[in-house]
Formats: C-alpha cells, sequence, structure tokens
C-alpha cells in the first residue's frame, strides 16, 4: 500500500456503478459490453452494475443530470464520476474511472 | 391596458399561432408565437430574456390553460422562481398545480469525461418525460448554448441541438429557445437562428446615459410581422411592449364640452370649452403662465367633481400646491378629496418608455378625465426629437381611446423665428393649440393669450391680454390704440387718456350747464327790473289818474257856489 490515494483505500470497498442507456442502441450495447469487460478485468467481485433504461425510467434522468446517452456515473467510491460515450477507448475510461490507481498497488 | 390595441384583423388563412400574453407582443406577431414551432429569444445580458421565456409559460397557463414545462440550463429551479416572485409569479404553486414543470439541466465540463460516441438522448427523454407527465403545450429552453460548454463535441452537439429542434416540432409544443447574442451573428453558435420558425432580437442600448430596451421580429416563417424596433419594458408586471404606431384612427369621439377653468378663455371658443376627450396643447416661451393654465384646467375638472391626473415634470406637488395657492388656485383641496393625483418625477429618472408605461398604469389605477402633463418639453432631455414624438403620438392615441381630455404644456424657445414650430412636432396631433406668450413694449412684458387652433369650433381671432392675479387668471379686455392692440402700461396710457378725455368733456357739458343757468338768471333779472320798471310807470299813472280826478271833482264842487258861471256839459 504505497499509493497515498485516496482511491487506494477503495480497495475493500464495493464500486457502484450506473450505466444509463436508452434502449438497445448500438452505443448502448457497445458501451454495456465494455464496462464489462473492464470490470471483470480490473475489478472482479468488487463492483455493483446497475443499468437503468430511460426509455422504461425516464424520470431517473433527472437525479444523476443526465443529458448525454450513454453515460457511465460512479456513485461510490465518491467523488461522482461521470463518463459519457461507448466507452471505446479502455485507457480513457479507467483513468476517468481511476482503476489505475487500484491497479498499481 | 392594451385591451383597445390588441384588436388585429387576421386576413385569409393564417399560419396557427399561440398567443403569448405578453402586453403588446402579440400584436406584432399578429397573434402570437408560431405554434408548434420553435422560436428564439436572443439578445445580450440583461435583456429580459429568461424573464421572457417565464412570462410566456406562466400567461400561457394562466390566461391560455397550457401547461408548460421550463427546462433551465443557468438557473437552479429555486433561483428561478426568487427572481420572478417580484413581478407576481409564483411558480411553486403553478407546479403544485401540475401546470409547471421546472427542470434545471447542470452541465459541469469539469465531472465529464468523455470517450467514444454518444447523443443527447438523455436530454430528449428528460424533455419528453417532463412535457408528457403535464400534457404541456408550452416549452422553454434556457438558454440551450449551455450545452456547448459542457460537452466539447462541437460536431455530436450541433447535430443533436438541428434534431432537438425537429423533435419539439414533432411534439407539437410552442417552443422559446434563449441564447446569448454573439459576435457579427444573432447567437454565438449561429446555429439556432437557422434552425428557429421565428426570430426575436432583444436589445438593451444605451443612449445618452438613458438604457432603452427594444425589440425586432428578425423573422417569422410563415407569417408577416411588424418589422420596426419596437421598445419594450421591464415592468412590475412583466414585459410590456410598446407598438409605436398600432392605432386606427376610429376612435370614438364626444361631443361634450369641458371648461378651461377660465370663464373669460372659454368665452373665447365658440362652444365655450374644450371638446370633451380632444388633446390640448399650450406652447409658451418660458414664463408666460402655462402651469398655472394647467392648473386652472385640472382645478376646474377636480371642482365638477372628476378626477384628474397631473404630471408635473418640473416642480414637486408640494410646490406646485404652494404655488398655485398664491394665484388662488387651491389644489391641495382636491388632492385631499382625492380628485387630483400629481405625479412628480424628473424627466431624466427614467426612459421615455419608462414614462410612457408610467402614465399607462397611473391611468388605469386612476380613471382620469383629464390628464395634464407639465411639461412635454422637458421629456427631450430624455430622448431625441424622434423618440419623443412617437412617445407622444402613443400617449395622446392612448388618451383619445379612452376619451380621457389631456392637456399638455409645451415651452418653446422664444428666439426661434419659427415661434409656433413646437419641438416636439406634436402640434399636428392635438385638436386645440393655445399659445400664450410675451407682448413686450414701453420697457415692460405683458402676457398675451390667443388661439392658434381649435378643431371642430369656431373660436375669436383675437390676442387677448391675461393677468395673473391673487384671485386667478384675469383676461383683459382688449383694448384697441391707434398702433394695434395695447397692453400693460400702454393700456394705462390709453385707459388715462381716455378719462382725461371724458373728464374734459364733462367739465365742457358741465360750464355749458353752468352759462345757460347764468344766462337763465340774467334774462331772469331783466324780466324783474322790466316788470318794476313798468310797475313804477304803472303807479305814477295811477296817480296821475288820480290827481286828474280828484282835481275834476274837486272843480266840480267848486262849480254850483258860482252858478252860472259854470256852463253845461
Amino acid at each position: 500500500m504505497e499509493t497515498p490515494l485516496p482511491t487506494a483505500a477503495a480497495e475493500d470497498e464495493t464500486w457502484e456503478l450506473r450505466l444509463y442507456v436508452a434502449g438497445q442502441t448500438v452505443k448502448s450495447v457497445t458501451a454495456l459490453a465494455n464496462l464489462k469487460s473492464y470490470c471483470e478485468q480490473h475489478l472482479k467481485g468488487r463492483y455493483k452494475l446497475e443499468v437503468i433504461d430511460l426509455l422504461v425510467h425516464p424520470q431517473l434522468a433527472a437525479g444523476d443530470q443526465i443529458l448525454a446517452i450513454p453515460t457511465l456515473v460512479r456513485k461510490v467510491p465518491v467523488p461522482i464520476r461521470k463518463i459519457i460515450g461507448d466507452l471505446s477507448n479502455q485507457e480513457r475510461v479507467l483513468v476517468g474511472l481511476d482503476i489505475r490507481a487500484v491497479e498499481c498497488k | 391596458m392594451h385591451d383597445a390595441l390588441t384588436s388585429f384583423t387576421p386576413h385569409g388563412p393564417q399560419l396557427p399561432k399561440t398567443p403569448t400574453g405578453i402586453d403588446g407582443l402579440d400584436e406584432i406577431t399578429e397573434g402570437g408565437l408560431p405554434q408548434g414551432r420553435p422560436t428564439l429569444v436572443c439578445g445580450s445580458a440583461g435583456c429580459g430574456k429568461t424573464l421572457m421565456g417565464v412570462e410566456f409559460l406562466v400567461r400561457g397557463i394562466l390566461d391560455y390553460d397550457e401547461p408548460g414545462v421550463l427546462m433551465a440550463f443557468e438557473e437552479t429551479a429555486d433561483e428561478l422562481a426568487a427572481n420572478v416572485t417580484s413581478l407576481g409569479f409564483d411558480l411553486q404553486a403553478l407546479q403544485d398545480g401540475g401546470k409547471l414543470r421546472l427542470d434545471h439541466v447542470h452541465v459541469d465540463r469539469s465531472e465529464i469525461e468523455e470517450t467514444g460516441e454518444y447523443d443527447l438522448e438523455g436530454l430528449f427523454i428528460r424533455l419528453g418525460y417532463a412535457i408528457d407527465s403535464i400534457g404541456a403545450k408550452r416549452v422553454v429552453l434556457d438558454t440551450i448554448e449551455a450545452l456547448f460548454s459542457g460537452f466539447p463535441n462541437q460536431a455530436v452537439l450541433r447535430s443533436e441541438i438541428r434534431r432537438l429542434f425537429r423533435w419539439l416540432k414533432d411534439k407539437g409544443v410552442t417552443t422559446i429557445i434563449t441564447a446569448e447574442r454573439g459576435e457579427g451573428s444573432l447567437t454565438r453558435q449561429g446555429l439556432e437562428e437557422y434552425v428557429s420558425d421565428c426570430v426575436i432580437l432583444l436589445d438593451n442600448r444605451v443612449i445618452e446615459q438613458i438604457t432603452t430596451r427594444r425589440l425586432r421580429i428578425v423573422k417569422y416563417r410563415g407569417s408577416t410581422h411588424g418589422t420596426n424596433e419596437y421598445p419594450y419594458l421591464i415592468t412590475e408586471e412583466g414585459i410590456s411592449v410598446l407598438p409605436v404606431t398600432s392605432l386606427k384612427l376610429d376612435h370614438e369621439v364626444s361631443d361634450d364640452i369641458v371648461s378651461s377653468g377660465v370663464p373669460a378663455l372659454d368665452e373665447m371658443f365658440g362652444r365655450h370649452g374644450f371638446y370633451k376627450g380632444s388633446s390640448i396643447l399650450i406652447t409658451g416661451t418660458a414664463g408666460t403662465a402655462k402651469t398655472t393654465l394647467a392648473a386652472a384646467f385640472a382645478e376646474e375638472i377636480c371642482r365638477t367633481g372628476k378626477r384628474c391626473l397631473f404630471f408635473a415634470f418640473e416642480e414637486s406637488p408640494q410646490q406646485l400646491v404652494r404655488n398655485m395657492r398664491s394665484v388662488n388656485i387651491d389644489l391641495g383641496k382636491h388632492q385631499e378629496q382625492g380628485l387630483l393625483h400629481i405625479e412628480a418625477s424628473r424627466p431624466t429618472l427614467n426612459g421615455l418608455e419608462k414614462h410612457l408605461v408610467t402614465v399607462h398604469r397611473l391611468i388605469k389605477d386612476w380613471q382620469p378625465e383629464a390628464v395634464v402633463i407639465d411639461p412635454i418639453s422637458n421629456l427631450i432631455t430624455v430622448g431625441n426629437i424622434a423618440e419623443v414624438r412617437s412617445m407622444l403620438t402613443r400617449l395622446i392615441d392612448f388618451l383619445k381611446v379612452n376619451n380621457i381630455t389631456a392637456l399638455f404644456t409645451s415651452l418653446i424657445s422664444g428666439r426661434t423665428i419659427q415661434q409656433e414650430m413646437t419641438e416636439e412636432g406634436v402640434s399636428s396631433l392635438v385638436d386645440t393649440w393655445l399659445s400664450v406668450r410675451d407682448l413686450e413694449g414701453v420697457g415692460e412684458r405683458n402676457r398675451g393669450i390667443s388661439i392658434l387652433k381649435s378643431r371642430g369650433m369656431a373660436h375669436s381671432n383675437q390676442v387677448r391680454e391675461f393677468l395673473v392675479t391673487d384671485k386667478g387668471i384675469r383676461l383683459l379686455d382688449v383694448v384697441i390704440g391707434p398702433a394695434g392692440i395695447v397692453t400693460g402700461a400702454s393700456r394705462l396710457t390709453q385707459q388715462v387718456k381716455e378719462q382725461a378725455e371724458a373728464l374734459a368733456n364733462q367739465q365742457e357739458l358741465e360750464r355749458k350747464d353752468r352759462e345757460l343757468e347764468r344766462k337763465r338768471r340774467v334774462l331772469e333779472a331783466t324780466i324783474t327790473n322790466l316788470r318794476t320798471e313798468f310797475e313804477s310807470v304803472e303807479e305814477e299813472l295811477r296817480q296821475i289818474n288820480h290827481d286828474e280826478l280828484m282835481r275834476q271833482q274837486a272843480l266840480r264842487y267848486n262849480r254850483p257856489s258860482s252858478a252860472g258861471t259854470s256852463t253845461p256839459e
């Protein structure tokens, strides 16, 4: 445990991720597939993934200030982070979620 | 306020329109915004874009029963609600009533990481949900370009905004989108104006330190519209757009007469006063008692139990009341009775439009029979002549439509040769024009009043001298000297001369009377004299007769004693 980063402490925490999609669009499906693969790779067993389809629950869009689809929201650990797009760029997703820090232990 | 103004007549089939309910705006758009289509409202900071949007929604709910959605990108729902509370819009109550939905969209670049392709379906879903949940007919998006600061991918954003406009049209909601004005173009992104069906440009400009807000309809697909720049105001009751020349000349006219408050002045008019609902202009140089004449009129109105509104742009109410008391015009009494309201303000306090709105508001609240504005020439300090003229045109029209008698005073410069041209050029607008002026001569100044015109009424052509005395205004009789009308000291000289002549005549007459009397007395004396003479002669004659008689008697006595000697007779 050399890294002093606050997210390092998240090692024991369960990551709560929320992916907002709107129906089964190409972008949504791609995003979900990408996300699952990154999580399995880096956060195996330590994450909880919730997929929200706004076509089914449109009232949930306001809560997380969702405008773009797809949007990935990291609820835990705080602070909340948002990544928009189909998550095709692995590096940027990992930086965005701060997964790198966890990896570098 | 604009009940009379909103009577437009559509020609042929028209594009369906959604009335905004905003004062005057529906008139220049000839019915409202395009129904079911997006309208762009653009302008620089402080123009009232958001306010226009909010008012559009609130009026829609209150006046036309059309629920609305406000999607705010810049202000939170609470902030918005607080900002418009002062205008009497209770957004919270409307929200509770299920008629309004406020949705604050927060866009923060720092929170967002971008990777791969995306679209703004989330925004569409949110908006769609808000619209469907209350059955909204009206939508306001305030200010959509905030999205550009949140999302780095311009290409995606532009295409998504295009899609949004298309989507709003398909939804059939009448939408107002606000946007900041850009450099050299209507909006910063140069996008919204092309995809909107109607573009309203708001402008906030400062001319000679006075702010005037102006509104112009830049485009309106499928409809004619007013093309001018129209001044508008943000008042206590929301936005008020004032169409410059909206009125047709078809107002009702009255045959009633109102007195000018100066009996002798009334005499100069064929029908002894002004027509009710007409507009009267009093022009004159400084110190020619324009205000006094105006106050006399105001007092007369109040004296007959009617209400009068007095706008004083030069004096405070207290000062006006005090000054008028010195000429026996008691305005204070009428103020207490609630018949007179004096509204005093410096012309520079507000822009012209604000003044106009103040006048409109007070007239609406106060319902006066007559309005006095003293003086209109001071408004020149606020705007340029063209603006003042357009304001006065609108004001006079407004007063005429409401059948309110209006009296204006105007200061004219004594030096200009064209004294009879008022600077505002309103003289052609007014029905009756009185001119008060200095009649200068023999080292003194006197005031003269004349009627330059009086529509629909015979009037005197004389220049009458008048005095402002502690009993009020008094018109003097016309005195004609050898060289025309004489006034002041000349009038006195003339009068003294006439008096002297009269006196001399009188004396001459008396002298002749006395002469006659003397003659009579001489005659009488002579008669007496003659009679006395006659009497003495008569007496002498009688004496002689008597003596003779006596002598003969004596002779007769003596005869018998010497009978025979006497001869028988």
